[in-house]
């Protein structure tokens, strides 16, 4: 899956634009720094991770929950670094 | 140009908890209800909010709201209205009922009643002992809050805007108001919102400061606006912060940690809140602990290449205690300190938290401004509830599950004095004047057009530095008075900012340049109007007003029980009497707060 130009755009809004700080913090740099590395399905992973609501997300990444499938807990492992 | 107007009855912007709570009175009156959001209403930021509202149930244990209304006043330090203030306690049982009603989960007692638990400053009998007032879900209350509200707003038919960014108050000569502009962000065009009554719940504007826990969406869009339309703010200079957020990131580190043993160290591994407090140590109350940071790091003593943070140590824990008591914490050491706290201590700095000051209302969520000798007269078609708002109940500091309540209380009366303004209105909305759009347009074409500009980040990053060092938790005259000087340098170049990517489709750099737009506005306030206040009130304390027997805490009654307001106009400041009586009670006495 790539993403056309505005679709990341809004990607990036809804990324950096989120209820808990823990969020924006931890999206915006994964966007900067690691985002352009991902294949297709990790993108499509991220994107799915990125729909979530901030306290489950915050809860992934911190590892209070438990991902859903392998793909999943790869991209939180790259979140987490 | 061909500006696209929508016309409804009422239009809110903020789809947090105030805005949301609003929009349900309005909708369900059948008015035509518009609510703009730059993003989905749950992702507002009281989603972040966990410890729960106050209100006086007596579930537990006997409760009155004339205690919940002493402890509030008291917590401001006589700088509240106390008409709002009886006005909020009184509605408390009723608003946190209704949320009930629409579906709010809160923890129960066996006998199905809400669970309450007992919370900092909540006391029974006037001061007497801790009583149980906080009504929660879980660790979760704002973000069940957000849920509850938005589907009842869905059922109601409210019609949400999500992804748009309002721009500018749109005033006539008279001055009312009649609606706002704003920009789609899928789009980049701009709208004209025409509304018959327009509501701020637009949330704080932390992210003013270098620290904050506020998430990155809190820009003060709503105080900027109001500012650019001649609107004063309140009370600017007062900021409730917390002592340990980690340094560069903002990340609550909570007192937990220092219950466990954490100590902190400056830059020459010295334990100096052994100075500072003698008995308490590192575990002294939050403004003890914060100013004593504070003055490590202006003295010097701060770690670090600039100097700027100190360190909360807890490296001689064993690290199974840690493992075991603190394990959140050290997931947030890593994750944003970048340091493993069992081997190495993590930086941290105050960290600004919550905005007292706002947009002027009164208790009907009225917006009110100074005119002919009096103060609070009311701006025609305009109202403010929230974080956003002054009513003003938390004066110089915050009592603590407060800021639900006020979003509740004051969401729901000012959806009233809406509903029964706008049924008094003739049906047709007044005229747009032919320039609405005209300072938003100039704006954008500005910022379009700006070459050899500056970058948007950096001076973003030189405005919080500047908050930070020159009007943080502890302040100082001379930092006071250099940081008004600075920060009138920050706007100029604010004013010169330029972006590289003009597309119009989600353009991100755009909107982060039109919200810094909005911060300087605030920041400017709360400089000059902390620059102003020569007291120590609340949350604001400055090292020139000190503890004497005459101004017991550097608290001066006899000068300075007045709110301020700043009008970004000539960035002049002007004073108005506080409220002292109350709606149906006596008025509760001025005397030192202590506890």
């Amino acid at each position: 899956m790539s993403l056309t130009q505005e679709e990341l755009n809004r990607l990036r809004w809804r990324c950096v634009r989120r209820g808990l700080l823990e969020v924006d913090i931890t999206l915006e740099k994964f966007l900067d720094e690691k985002f352009s590395s991902l294949n297709d399905e990790q993108v499509q992973v991220f994107v799915e991770l990125a729909d979530m609501d901030d306290h489950e997300l915050w809860g992934l990444i911190n590892g209070t929950l438990e991902p859903a499938t392998p793909q999943e807990a790869e991209v939180l492992a790259m979140l987490r670094k | 140009m061909n500006i696209p107007v929508h016309k409804y009855d009422a239009v809110i912007v903020g789809a947090g908890g105030a805005g949301l709570r609003a929009a349900i009175q309005l909708s369900e009156a059948g008015l035509k209800t518009a609510v703009l959001s730059k993003v989905f209403p749950t992702r507002s930021h009281t989603v972040a909010a966990q410890g729960g509202v106050a209100a006086s149930l007596g579930n537990s244990e006997e409760d009155h709201w004339h205690w919940h209304m002493y402890d509030t006043v008291k917590g401001s330090d006589w700088l509240g209205d106390q008409d709002a203030i009886e006005f909020m306690c009184r509605k408390a049982n009723e608003v946190v009922v209704e949320l009930e009603h629409y579906g709010m989960p809160f923890d129960r007692l066996d006998n199905g009643k809400i669970y309450q638990r007992p919370f900092g400053g909540h006391m029974s009998n006037f001061g007497e002992r801790p009583v149980r007032r906080s009504c929660a879900a879980a660790d979760r209350t704002g973000h069940a809050m957000l849920h509850a509200m938005y589907q009842r707003n869905v059922k109601a038919n409210t019609q949400f805007f999500v992804e748009w960014m309002a721009l500018d108050l749109i005033r006539d000569v008279d001055g009312t108001v009649l609606g706002v502009t704003a920009m789609e962000m899928e789009t980049g065009e701009i709208h004209i919102f025409h509304a018959k009554a327009t509501l701020f719940a637009t949330g704080g504007a932390g992210r003013i400061f270098h620290s904050s826990t506020n998430a990155f969406i809190n820009t003060g869009d709503g105080l900027g606006m109001a500012a650019r339309a001649g609107i004063p703010l309140e009370d600017m200079e007062f900021w409730q912060f917390h002592p340990t957020g980690v340094a560069g990131a903002g990340v609550l580190i909570t007192e937990g940690v220092r219950g466990e043993g954490g100590i902190l160290r400056n830059s020459s591994g010295e334990r100096f809140m052994e100075r500072y407090a003698p008995n308490a140590k590192d575990l002294a109350s939050r403004d003890v602990v914060s100013r004593a940071m504070a003055t490590e790091i202006k003295e010097g003593r701060g770690c670090g290449p600039n100097k700027d943070y100190v360190l909360l140590d807890i490296t001689h824990l064993e690290p199974a205690t840690i493992m075991k008591r603190l394990p959140g914490i050290r997931e947030i050491a890593i994750q944003f300190a970048g340091v493993d706290p069992i081997k190495t201590p993590i930086p941290v700095v105050p960290t600004c938290h919550y905005q007292m000051g706002g947009i002027p209302t009164n208790y009907s969520g009225r917006v009110v401004i100074p005119q002919g000798g009096d103060y609070n007269v009311p701006v025609m078609g305009f109202y403010a509830a929230g974080e956003c708002a002054c009513a003003s109940v938390h004066g110089a500091n915050r009592l603590g599950t407060n800021s639900l309540l006020d979003l509740l209380v004051f969401g729901k009366s000012s959806g009233e004095t809406m509903v029964d303004d706008i049924k008094a209105m003739p049906a047709s909305h007044r005229e747009l004047p032919k320039d609405a759009a005209d300072l938003s347009l100039a704006r954008i074409a500005r910022l379009d057009g700006q070459k050899s500009g500056e970058n948007v980040h950096e001076v973003r990053l030189a405005m919080q530095r500047t908050m930070q060092g020159h009007a943080g938790v502890f302040r100082f005259k001379n930092l006071l008075a250099e940081g008004v000087e600075m920060i009138s340098q920050v706007e100029e170049r604010v004013k010169r900012t330029e972006i590289k990517d003009k597309s119009q489709v989600w353009n991100t750099a755009r909107t982060e340049a039109l919200e810094l737009e909005n911060l300087i506005e605030v920041a400017k306030a709360t400089m000059v109007s902390a620059n102003g206040r020569t007291e120590s009130r609340g949350a604001h304390v400055r090292d020139d007003a000190v503890d004497t027997p005459e101004h017991p805490d550097g608290r001066n009654d006899q000068e300075w029980l007045k709110h301020t307001l700043w009008f970004r106009d000539g960035n002049r400041l002007d004073y108005k009497p506080v409220n002292m009586k109350p709606l149906t009670v006596e008025t509760i006495a001025l005397k030192k707060r202590a506890y």
